[in-house]
């Protein structure tokens, strides 16, 4: 069992939630009042996977993301004014203005890209484990996908290596009942992504994911079995996308019901956990306000931030194509 | 390495193109303790081909990493690896598989560096075979160039003889960024003369190989010594031509082809690769930009059929390119 975490951490998990979840709202309607050009893939419901994954982490363990990538950023550390700048495409962004929301990433702090091709990541993150290994480091990597990419052949080509060469890898599945629009009973015959795990002679784990401790819990000892060297694990935590594949719209969908979403959201995953932290004296209601109102102000410097930012010169299109460096 | 080696009069070493591969990748693993070699069979194995023999014995399994058969896989690897501080070299045994992996190349490879604002750096170098006429058919055989040449933020370099497949290698390798060494299958046994050490070819240098001046023959790869002996059929016929082996298709030297045919007033493009859409139109479009006033014929081209690979050695035998049809399309559009 991994060890239990002290207040502490217990804020900063909160923390790192909460920050996704304005970020994201806040994002979300930015889009669609046509400020933030393109289209945003939004994390709302799933923060406890990226919290309590993250707060293992340092910035010398590299992940890889998805196109529902904010999130993992903002857990890894993402910084809102740099983050709002690229989604908003000025030169400020963390990738200049070429990435946008589905490239964003920041490679100081082990943030090797959103990616926007589903099963993109698993195999980019078996390369950085591998090279945590041929360096001889204690860090590892994490791979975030969905239940979508778990029928990608990538991940199943990531997943065999990251075995086979005992890497020190956790496969973070988030599954959150969709590929896309596609429920998962649509698209593949298992209810548990994890039970694939045992195709790959890795351990594999099934959590709630809209509970923070628990994900925190799976995630502390699939790190700690990677980071001593025993190998990978495919921790699947469940969990749920409030808002629709993109954008901020939740309800009145085809592809599922309102009903199915209220019951989810009766289980929203930062309401859950302040009511434990509250239940345990930790944090009261109104210091968690405080906390939402302390974040509400940084992401309303963020977007001021972005704002005032300039876009990118057109002479610097055809920057970092190449490496042209010394 | 104990593999056949022999000293040409003027003392310089020939070697062929095999063993010539199998320097350039030792080498870089000699000078960078970053690099390693990644690929099916690369280790025990010593490759399809043969042209890791001896680098696992010498380098270990730590460095000469034998994958299973999961193109997307290694290649993916490479790039979480390179991004990540390392500088490997990944093998794609036949050019054929990279449609298992082009996600890998095509929108993780190519695009990382640029998505991210330069904040990626991918140091990658892939080697890969290519190239027909071993009755393979046709997924062993092709000449996929023009797929990872249209990929901006790849470098793609074709060499033709054991001198360049191992500068080749070196420099890819000392590259920033990713560079395909696409190597021919046809050309292993190649015997020419290579140098001891590492040294670099440099990329984007095409190679005036046979100085002429009546007729530019620009060559991608292997093709380089069909058009060679051609231009020895020409000379009787009283054309001289000037035979270029571009060396490298991504970056492309547009200048020196450019140079030529502004001296020679004529130009034949010649690849082993199917010839419609081919990286030969590219190079026909280049000319024709740059020096429409200084030619008397159109830009002539020859590739292989639209088809794929045919197996029968009857069929694969008028597929691919040679010197007969080079000097018939020179002919034609001389009108000799």
């Amino acid at each position: 069992m991994a060890k239990q975490p002290n207040n502490k951490v217990l804020l900063d998990m909160h923390q790192r939630m909460v920050r996704i979840r304005i970020f994201e709202e806040e994002a979300g309607k930015l889009m669609e009042a046509g400020k933030i050009p393109g289209a945003l893939h939004l994390y709302v419901g799933q923060e406890a996977v990226a919290s309590g994954v993250m707060v293992h982490l340092t910035s010398d363990d590299q992940i890889t993301s998805t196109h529902r990538g904010h999130g993992h950023l903002i857990a890894k550390g993402g910084a809102f004014d740099r983050m709002f700048a690229e989604l908003y495409g000025r030169a400020t962004g963390y990738c200049k203005g070429k990435g946008g929301s589905m490239h964003i990433c920041n490679m100081e702090l082990g943030m090797l890209g959103a990616n926007g091709i589903v099963g993109g990541g698993p195999p980019i993150a078996v390369g950085a484990a591998f090279s945590q290994k041929f360096r001889k480091t204690k860090n590892v990597a994490v791979a975030f996908f969905g239940d979508g990419a778990s029928n990608e052949g990538s991940f199943h080509e990531a997943a065999n290596m990251a075995a086979l060469y005992k890497l020190p890898v956790v496969l973070v599945c988030e599954n959150n009942g969709y590929g896309e629009y596609t429920p998962q009973r649509g698209h593949q015959a298992i209810v548990d992504v994890a039970d694939r795990a045992a195709g790959y002679g890795m351990p594999g784990v099934v959590v709630d994911g809209m509970d923070v401790m628990a994900v925190y819990e799976a995630a502390g000892e699939a790190i700690q079995r990677a980071r001593k060297g025993a190998g990978p694990t495919l921790l699947e935590c469940k969990t749920y996308r409030f808002y629709d594949h993109v954008g901020i719209r939740g309800m009145g969908l085809t592809y599922r019901t309102d009903d199915e979403v209220r019951e989810w959201q009766l289980r929203d995953p930062i309401t859950l956990f302040e009511a434990r932290l509250a239940d345990q004296g930790i944090l009261s209601k109104n210091k968690a306000a405080a906390v939402h109102e302390e974040v509400q102000q940084q992401v309303k410097a963020g977007i001021q931030f972005a704002e005032q930012s300039p876009f990118p010169d057109p002479a610097s299109l055809l920057d970092d194509v190449y490496f042209t460096g010394a | 390495m104990g593999q056949a080696q022999t000293k040409t009069k003027s003392g310089a070493r020939q070697l062929p193109y095999v063993v010539a591969i199998t320097e350039g990748v030792r080498e870089v693993l000699l000078e960078q303790d970053t690099a390693f070699v990644a690929g099916e069979d690369v280790g025990q194995a010593g490759s399809v081909y043969g042209y890791y023999r001896g680098l696992f014995a010498e380098f270990g399994a730590d460095r000469i990493i034998d994958t299973p058969i999961s193109e997307k896989g290694i290649v993916g690897l490479g790039v979480g690896a390179a991004a990540t501080g390392l500088r490997p070299i990944i093998d794609i045994m036949f050019m054929d598989f990279l449609g298992e992996c082009m996600d890998e190349v095509a929108n993780q490879m190519a695009k990382m560096r640029f998505m991210f604002g330069g904040s990626a750096t991918l140091p990658i170098t892939v080697l890969t075979m290519a190239g027909a006429g071993a009755n393979l058919a046709a997924q062993h055989s092709q000449s996929l160039e023009a797929w990872i040449a249209h990929l901006p933020g790849l470098k793609v370099v074709m060499p033709a003889t054991p001198h360049d497949v191992k500068g080749c290698i070196i420099a890819a390798a000392r590259d920033n960024n990713p560079v395909f060494v696409v190597m021919n299958k046809m050309s292993l046994g190649l015997m020419g003369d290579v140098p001891e050490g590492a040294y670099e070819v440099p990329i984007g240098v095409a190679n005036v190989v046979r100085p002429g001046t009546d007729y530019t023959i620009v060559t991608l790869g292997r093709m380089l010594h069909e058009a060679l002996k051609a231009a020895e059929t020409l000379k009787g016929l009283g054309i001289d031509a000037e035979v270029i082996d571009a060396r490298s298709v991504q970056p492309f030297d547009t200048n020196t082809v450019v140079n030529s045919v502004k001296k020679t007033h004529r130009a034949l493009v010649v690849h082993e690769a199917v010839r419609f859409g081919g990286f030969g139109a590219e190079i026909a479009a280049q000319i024709q930009e740059h020096a429409f006033d200084y030619l008397d014929a159109p830009v002539g081209r020859v590739g292989a059929p639209f088809s794929p690979v045919p197996f029968s050695p009857a069929l694969e035998k008028v597929y691919v390119p040679n010197a007969d049809r080079i000097v018939a399309e020179a002919r034609r559009l001389i009108g000799i």
